[in-house]
């Protein structure tokens, strides 16, 4: 291999050199770079060979060739190149870059160009962050680094700053006499890289700033004396200056937020992070809006800023010609307290009252004052969300501050972007145990209701959801608002009724005197009794009895078709009805075992009470089983409709036993028995029960959440039943040995992944089929087709029943398509050949990663069917485990003679590779890549929607 | 002691310094005898006073600046107040005959308010200028369109003679320049103008203009809170000679604007609501659009179905410019303008005299603003009578209209019942007393909500930190009001602040900085000697040759310069003579002398040289005594130039005469 690589120096190159040169890359480079006549060239041939990669071991022996090359070049562009080169190759894997440091190191002897040595400092920068723990390394880079510092280009300066911050000394320095390998001078970091805070350059400027706050990040202890020329940073001409002054000024208050500063100009002292923030506040009206962006953000996390300051960034005086004027905030305030609220306000009623003395009037805004006003005033959307977001963060945090920033915030809900009126809601209900809303302020959170984003409305149920109000006045005003916004947007239903089920559960004491006008009753007369169908009617409903659930005297004001709807109600709406204690009522006899209580636990209890009872069936041929699983099943079902805490588990549970009913029942059939010939017709129902066996096994697996390796492993047992089963039927069914022995294979393939996969769990498995199966394993390789098809016939009769052990928690994956809502009966016309958008929306629960997983499938009346993967971006995420899908899917089909529907369908799209991986890289001793028998499929979740379209021919 | 003069030429060394320009009398007159670094800044405001009491920005702003020797009027504006010469301002003062083309360099429109620039045909056409007019875009396609509309009113209405004509608009306008932000724009070789977004309305632009390093900034109207359809005002780190900026509100903070945005759509909304009209009287630019965007976005997100409308005329047109002209928007038009531009609007429709007889709810926005004339007046005779419907004024209402009557409470109103002719589109157009008079009872609901554009005293201070300036002039408002702001601007920024009164000059002296050309290797070597930090904050010293020729400076190293200049060197020594009393011999002495001069003079080289010297650095001194007294012995000390400080401290000391106990070694 030395022959080939001959270019190679031979003269200076000593023996271990050899051993590095793989001829291929390094020769040919070398070769290209001799060739080139002119710097264009080398740098073509150079920005060529960057795109190849190169193997671990040729890294030295190219990087040798580049230097010598380096040495060589006139042209600064050329050396530029390899500098940047070297950095790059010394970021291959596995290769160790301190081989390579010494020559390196080198080239700064010989560098007159500053863009060179700009590069070759960043060279020793991704080399150096590649060495973190060698000291030494460190040392020599800081030395070269402290070296280059008074370079007079701003590049040079710029990275040895950064050279500084990612590998200046973070402990304190050892040895102070400045002896050994460790100069003073480079022991003190810190103070070096202040010196450059004043520095010509505002690049260089920036750079030291953001080279202390690496150090910070590192674990240095920064010193305050720093704080002063941070401070005086944020006036800085530059808006990256400033910007990254406020992240300075904002670490050291979080550093010694009790040190106490002098105020200019006076003798008074406040405490350092109280400075701070009167200083990062008056950046929130700074001339660039990055700059404001940040100060916004910082705002946020000062948590602890005295109240006193934190007060004032919500203040603002106003005035008038010189006169004190009330904030329109104050004035709302007033009125609502001399019960005037409701009248209208005539001009001049905000005239200003007193006079003003001029000199205490502070027009500029000296420290914290109204920085949120301007901040959530300002013309950027960036920064309003950054205060709103801050705002958030300290209200979550002082009770009081919260009170305060309450009118603010509801200011927000009419900001032009979305966006910021979204997050505005959304905060608000992050602080909203803190604070009760005054009827005004509910009244402006109520208006929004009528707004056409169903975002915006279903954020504000949410926070509906969880807001205390104080009077009655205020339940009947959302009552009120929430039936108009009904009427309005029809679709908003089932959210508008969660919303009224926790104002009735929030507020009991406040429902119970509205209760006779709500429900309408009169004390003497009948009234007619209500439509049980008017979504409204319901609404009151769910409000009433949410209320009367801790309110045990409100029952006595029903009047009897109350108590009909509520047994009506109570069933078919039992996830927005509690259950009431209802006097002198019993309950309907058939539910009564669980729904008794009504609690979870009991039901719970249910839950493991059914499997335990199932968990008594040893063989699956047991008479009665079959009738015990029908049972079950049957009582699982039910139970997952009545409690919407347990659906999952119940209809995991459900599905599991299915399956076990699903496979007795195929090996009962008399087929067996039968001839071969004979039994064709049958084998039809056999078959159909293996292939849903194993489609049910991919719903087990990929649906739910929250299962663990155990389960897993349960289901992946019941998926290799279900293969053996098809392995049977079709050995059972084809003529010929040929096929048969592959399929063999594959089977005995996946027995084996199975015990690798599962090795954990083995031991619970053991009088499975899977493990009566393995105990026959050395045999089983070895046998032919026909035994093997007769063994797993009989080890699929005699195995026993796998008891199902439930995880602690089972989320099934769910979607509810909402727009469209399939009730059309206008057809969606458009001309054949070209496309029309429809619009999708859908909510999806408990589905994790969507944005991979869920697609949008188009079925055509004519079996065409199309699957749609939607765009990252139609993926909202509202709250925890939900997301929301709002996309646009293309359809066209050829001109049809009438309209005709359509079903579009969600599909949760699995690849068992993708989650094997996921689940047992961690438990698995060996890194197991599950490439081979990776499947692939979607499974149908949701209700589909009929849509009618109808493609015209087009017009000539 | 006598100080001996060896050679004739002293070259001397000058230290560089910024050179300090004394004022010179303002030359506005005389544009032809202002100098070179002339650095005063002259300022007036035309003649006459201003409309006070009123309270509003209807002065006419007209703004003459002299800086480096320029001359440029800013803003050209028109009094609404009078009918007669008082309109204008009076140019008179500028050239008492002949053309103006002469005296000014460049006249510069801020926007398109009539008080800015109501009287710029008049001038440039009339009283005759040629020069260069600058303004930006927007402007420039809105002005005419008022200028012409202003026209019509005086001369086709009222019936004014002697007043500009359509013809001298166009001529006028053809002398424009556009302006884009941002972009500097060379007047002539030593005037420069740069534009900056100001708000207030569409195309408003404050202008920097810059002569070498003084520079003045004019903001015309501005306004710093953004709204809903522009932006706030911005300016960079600047730092102008002199701020001139706007002071309408100097006496107001205002409250954040989402309330009153919030107030005026829950009142509409609620009367919508409950079946009733909402008039809304506006002027036909300006506040009008931000309504209308405030208006339909509202409809938009309510899903509202009542009717908006406009009462067309000027407005059409207007619209279509703010169509045009996204990027002077703000942030959200520009950003979703390519979904849809949100002057296109979906909801707000062209109005029809017919329509204000319709039944059910609906919008109208209907000019003049202050409900003096027109349709806006119509409209309100016809709805005032129903308390379900709502009036909302917008702005401030001049004393004596409608507008401001009912402003203030008033119940039933006497109208004069006059048919109206005018369609009315005019904000100029005021009410003339009728004769017959008819009562109409006010019973609809009157609102009022202030959306004023222009900056309030917060936002005029947060300007000023923006800019930095060194002084400052407050211009466009009411003198007791800018007092109050004065005060705090002094107080505040430790800065000289102005408020001139109309006609009045104020000078302002500036100390501008003289660019030198220093050659790169005397740089080089001054650099070297100073330490390893560059510390651009501390001036320093440095020796050199300041060589002035053919209007340009250059710093160059003496030795180039004797070159340049063909001249030979020469050395400056001084030379003295000491008398002293010693009983010492010579050399004696003269090592007493050195013992001595070791002992005083620490950290400097002092060497006794065999040949009967002694020398301190570069100072010679040689001992000598008169055979008549030997005990009285002659020094004679000489020092070249540079050392003259090190010189002259030696010759007082030893003028003193040696301490008794040195020995002589």
């Amino acid at each position: 291999s030395y022959n080939t690589s001959k270019p190679l120096p031979q003269e200076e190159a000593p023996a271990k050199k050899l051993r590095l040169t793989k001829p291929s890359k390094s020769a040919a480079l070398h070769i290209d770079l001799c060739k080139a006549s002119n710097p264009t060239d080398a740098l073509q041939y150079l920005l060529h060979f960057a795109r190849s990669s190169v193997e671990a071991e040729s890294v030295e022996g190219v990087v040798r060739i580049l230097l010598e090359h380096y040495y060589k070049e006139q042209d600064n562009s050329v050396r530029l190149k390899i500098a940047s080169l070297i950095g790059l190759l010394s970021k291959t894997q596995n290769f160790n870059p301190e081989s390579i440091l010494d020559d390196t190191l080198n080239t700064f002897n010989t560098e007159k160009s500053h863009q060179v040595l700009a590069q070759l400092l960043d060279t020793l920068l991704v080399i150096g962050t590649q060495l973190p723990e060698s000291l030494i390394v460190r040392h020599r880079l800081i030395e070269v680094a402290y070296k280059h510092l008074s370079d007079t280009y701003f590049g040079v300066r710029n990275k040895c700053l950064q050279l500084l911050g990612c590998l200046g000394n973070v402990d304190t320095p050892l040895n102070k006499d400045g002896q050994g390998l460790v100069p003073a001078v480079i022991g003190d970091a810190q103070s070096l890289i202040s010196d450059y805070f004043a520095d010509q350059d505002p690049r260089v400027r920036t750079a030291a700033i953001k080279a202390m706050l690496q150090l910070h990040e590192r674990g240095l202890k920064i010193q305050q004396t720093i704080y002063d020329q941070a401070c005086q940073l944020l006036c800085d001409d530059y808006e990256q200056v400033r910007s990254a002054a406020v992240q300075m000024v904002w670490v050291l208050s979080q550093l010694y937020p009790e040190s106490i500063v002098p105020i200019p100009s006076s003798n008074e002292q406040v405490r350092l992070v109280d400075d701070s923030f009167g200083k990062i506040s008056h950046m929130v009206s700074d001339g660039s809006w990055v700059v404001r962006v940040q100060a916004a953000k910082t705002l946020g996390n000062m948590l602890q800023v005295s109240p006193h300051f934190l007060e004032q960034t919500l203040d603002k005086k106003l005035m008038s010609d010189l006169r004190r004027k009330r904030t329109a905030h104050e004035r709302a305030k007033e009125l609502y307290a001399s019960g005037e609220f409701s009248s209208g306000r005539k001009w001049a009623d905000d005239a200003p009252k007193e006079k003003v003395d001029t000199s205490a009037v502070n027009l500029i805004a000296s420290g914290a004052c109204g920085a949120f006003v301007h901040g959530l005033e300002d013309e950027m959307y960036e920064v309003r969300i950054a205060a709103v977001d801050a705002l958030s963060a300290l209200a979550q945090s002082s009770a009081s501050f919260a009170e305060k920033c309450l009118d603010f915030l509801v200011d927000m809900f009419n900001d032009e972007i979305e966006e910021v009126r979204l997050q505005s809601i959304h905060v608000l209900r992050q602080i909203s145990t803190n604070i009760t809303l005054r009827e005004d302020q509910l009244d402006t959170v109520l208006a929004v209701l009528e707004d056409s984003s169903r975002d915006i409305r279903e954020a504000l149920h949410e926070l509906l959801c969880f807001t205390n109000v104080s009077t009655k006045e205020c339940i009947q005003l959302a009552l009120l608002e929430l039936l108009k916004n009904l009427t309005k947007y029809p679709t908003d239903r089932n959210s508008v009724w969660k919303c009224l089920k926790f104002l009735g559960c929030r507020h009991p004491t406040l429902v119970l005197p509205l209760v006779p006008e709500l429900l309408s009753t009169h004390p003497y007369f009948h009234t007619p009794e209500p439509d049980m169908d008017d979504p409204a009617y319901i609404a009151v409903l769910v409000l009433v009895f949410n209320a009367a659930q801790s309110c045990p005297t409100m029952t006595a004001l029903f009047s009897d078709h109350t108590f009909r709807h509520y047994t009506y109600l109570r069933d078919s709406l039992s996830h927005l009805v509690p259950p009431l204690r209802l006097p002198g009522r019993t309950q309907a006899p058939g539910v009564s075992g669980i729904e008794g209580s009504g609690s979870v636990e009991s039901a719970q209890l249910f839950l493991q009470q059914s499997l335990s009872r199932i968990s008594t069936i040893h063989n699956l041929q047991d008479p009665g089983a079959q009738d015990l699983l029908n049972f079950t099943i049957r009582d699982l079902q039910r139970l997952g409709e009545l409690q919407t805490e347990l659906a999952g588990a119940a209809d995991f549970s459900a599905t599991y036993l299915r399956c076990q009913l699903l496979l007795t029942k195929a090996l009962q059939e008399k087929l067996w028995t039968m001839a071969v010939p004979l039994c064709l017709k049958h084998n039809a129902m056999a078959t159909a029960a293996a292939k849903q066996m194993l489609e049910e096994t991919y719903k087990l697996e990929f649906l739910y959440s929250g299962l663990e390796n155990r389960q897993v492993a349960t289901i992946h047992h019941v998926r290799l039943q279900a293969k053996a089963l098809q392995l049977v039927l079709t050995a059972r069914t084809r003529r010929g040995v040929e096929p048969l022995i592959s399929v063999c294979e594959k089977f005995l393939q996946e027995v084996e992944s199975f015990q690798r996969l599962f090795v954990v769990e083995l031991p619970h498995l053991q009088e499975s089929f899977v493990g009566k199966l393995l105990d026959l394993s050395p045999k089983l390789s070895a046998c032919k087709p026909g035994e093997l098809v007769k063994i797993l016939q009989t080890t699929l009769r005699q195995s026993g029943f796998l008891n199902l052990q439930l995880p602690k928690q089972v989320q099934r994956a769910s979607a509810t398509i909402i727009e469209p809502t399939g009730e059309s009966d206008n057809p969606l016309r458009f001309t054949s050949g070209l496309v029309v958008a429809l619009d999708i929306d859908a909510t999806l629960e408990h589905v994790q990663d969507p944005h991979n997983t869920v697609k949008v499938q188009v079925l055509y009346p004519d079996g065409q069917s199309h699957v749609i993967q939607p765009k990252p971006g139609d993926f909202r995420s509202p709250g925890p485990h939900r997301h929301r899908l709002i996309t646009q899917v293309y359809l066209s089909h050829s001109a049809w003679t009438e309209a005709c529907q359509i079903e579009v369908r969600l599909l949760l799209a699995y690849s068992s590779s993708r989650l094997c991986k996921a689940v047992w890289s961690d438990s698995s001793t060996e890194g197991l890549q599950p490439a081979e028998g990776a499947t692939e499929g979607t499974i149908p979740f949701g209700k589909p929607v009929k849509v009618f379209i109808m493609p015209k021919p087009a017009r000539r | 002691m006598a100080r001996e003069v060896r050679c004739k030429t002293v070259e001397e060394p000058s230290r560089v310094a910024l050179a300090k320009t004394h004022a010179a009398t303002p030359s506005f007159k005389n544009k032809t005898a202002s100098g070179s670094h002339l650095s005063n800044v002259h300022l007036c405001i035309s003649s006459s006073c201003f409309l006070s009491g009123a309270g509003q920005d209807v002065g006419r702003s007209c703004i003459l600046v002299s800086i480096g020797g320029k001359n440029i009027m800013l803003d050209c504006g028109m009094h609404m107040g009078f009918n007669d010469d008082r309109r204008f301002p009076d140019f008179s003062y500028i050239t008492q005959q002949g053309r103006l083309t002469e005296f000014l360099d460049c006249v510069i429109i801020s926007h398109f308010h009539l008080d800015h620039c109501g009287a710029l045909p008049y001038m440039s056409e009339m009283v005759g200028y040629d020069g260069p007019i600058y303004m930006t875009h927007p402007t420039k396609a809105i002005c005419p369109i008022l200028l012409e509309d202003f026209r019509k009113i005086t001369v086709d209405k009222k019936g004014e003679t002697n007043f500009f004509t359509s013809q001298m608009i166009k001529d006028c306008m053809k002398k424009v320049v556009p302006l884009n932000l941002h972009q500097t724009v060379q007047v002539d070789d030593e005037l420069e103008i740069k534009a900056y977004y100001a708000g207030h309305v569409l195309g408003a632009a404050m202008v920097q203009i810059k002569v070498g390093s003084e520079s003045v900034v004019y903001t015309g109207d501005y306004n710093m809170t953004p709204d809903r359809h522009l932006g706030a005002a911005w300016i960079d780190k600047c730092r102008p000679d002199i701020l001139i900026s706007e002071s309408t509100y100097a006496t107001t903070i205002r409250d954040s604007k989402r309330c009153r945005e919030r107030d005026f759509l829950k009142k509409v909304h609620e009367t919508v609501e409950r079946g009733g009209k909402v008039l809304i009287p506006v002027f036909a630019l300006g506040r009008a659009q931000e309504l209308c965007i405030l208006l339909e976005t509202f409809w938009e997100r309510m899903n509202m179905k009542a009717p908006i409308y406009f009462s067309t005329g000027l407005t059409e047109k207007a619209n279509h410019y703010y169509k045009l002209f996204i990027t002077w928007t703000n942030q959200k038009i520009r950003k979703t303008f390519v979904q849809r531009n949100m002057f296109e609007f979906k909801h707000i429709k062209a109005f029809d005299r017919s329509y204000a007889d319709n039944p059910g709810p609906m919008v109208v926005f209907a000019t003049p603003g202050m409900l003096h004339a027109g349709q806006s007046l119509q409209i309100f005779k016809k709805w005032a009578g129903n308390e379900k419907n709502m009036i909302i004024m917008p702005g401030y209402c001049v004393q004596g209209t409608i507008g401001h009557k009912i402003l203030n409470g008033q119940k039933k109103l006497e109208m004069e019942n006059r048919q109206t002719i005018s369609n009315g589109q005019s904000e100029i157009e005021r009410c003339e007393p009728g004769c017959c008079c008819l009562s109409l009872e006010v019973k609809l609901q009157v609102e009022y909500m202030s959306f004023s554009a222009h900056a309030d005293a917060k936002g005029i201070m947060q300007l000023i930190r923006m800019a930095e300036p060194r002084n400052m002039l407050l211009v466009h408002g009411e003198a007791k009001k800018m007092e109050f702001l004065k005060d705090k601007i002094e107080q505040e920024f430790t800065i000289n602040c102005f408020m001139p009164a109309n006609g009045e000059t104020t000078t302002v002296i500036t100390n501008p900085s003289v660019p030198v050309d220093i050659s790169l290797n005397l740089l080089k070597r001054e650099m070297a000697l100073g330490g390893p930090l560059p510390d651009p904050k501390k001036p320093r010293t440095m020796h050199g040759t300041l060589i002035m020729k053919d209007n340009s400076l250059r710093l160059v190293s003496p030795e180039q310069a004797l070159k340049e200049l063909g001249l030979n060197e020469h050395q400056l020594r001084f030379t003295c003579r000491v008398q002293l009393q010693d009983p010492h011999s010579d050399p004696d002495t003269l090592s007493r002398i050195y013992t001595h001069l070791k002992s005083v003079l620490k950290g400097y080289t002092i060497q006794h040289l065999p040949d009967g010297t002694v020398m301190v650095e570069s100072i010679v001194i040689k001992v000598s005594s008169s055979a008549e007294e030997p005990n009285t012995k002659v020094l004679l000390l000489s020092w070249s130039y540079q050392d003259e400080d090190l010189g002259s401290f030696l010759s007082t000391l030893l003028k003193k005469g040696l301490p008794s106990g040195l020995s002589s070694m």
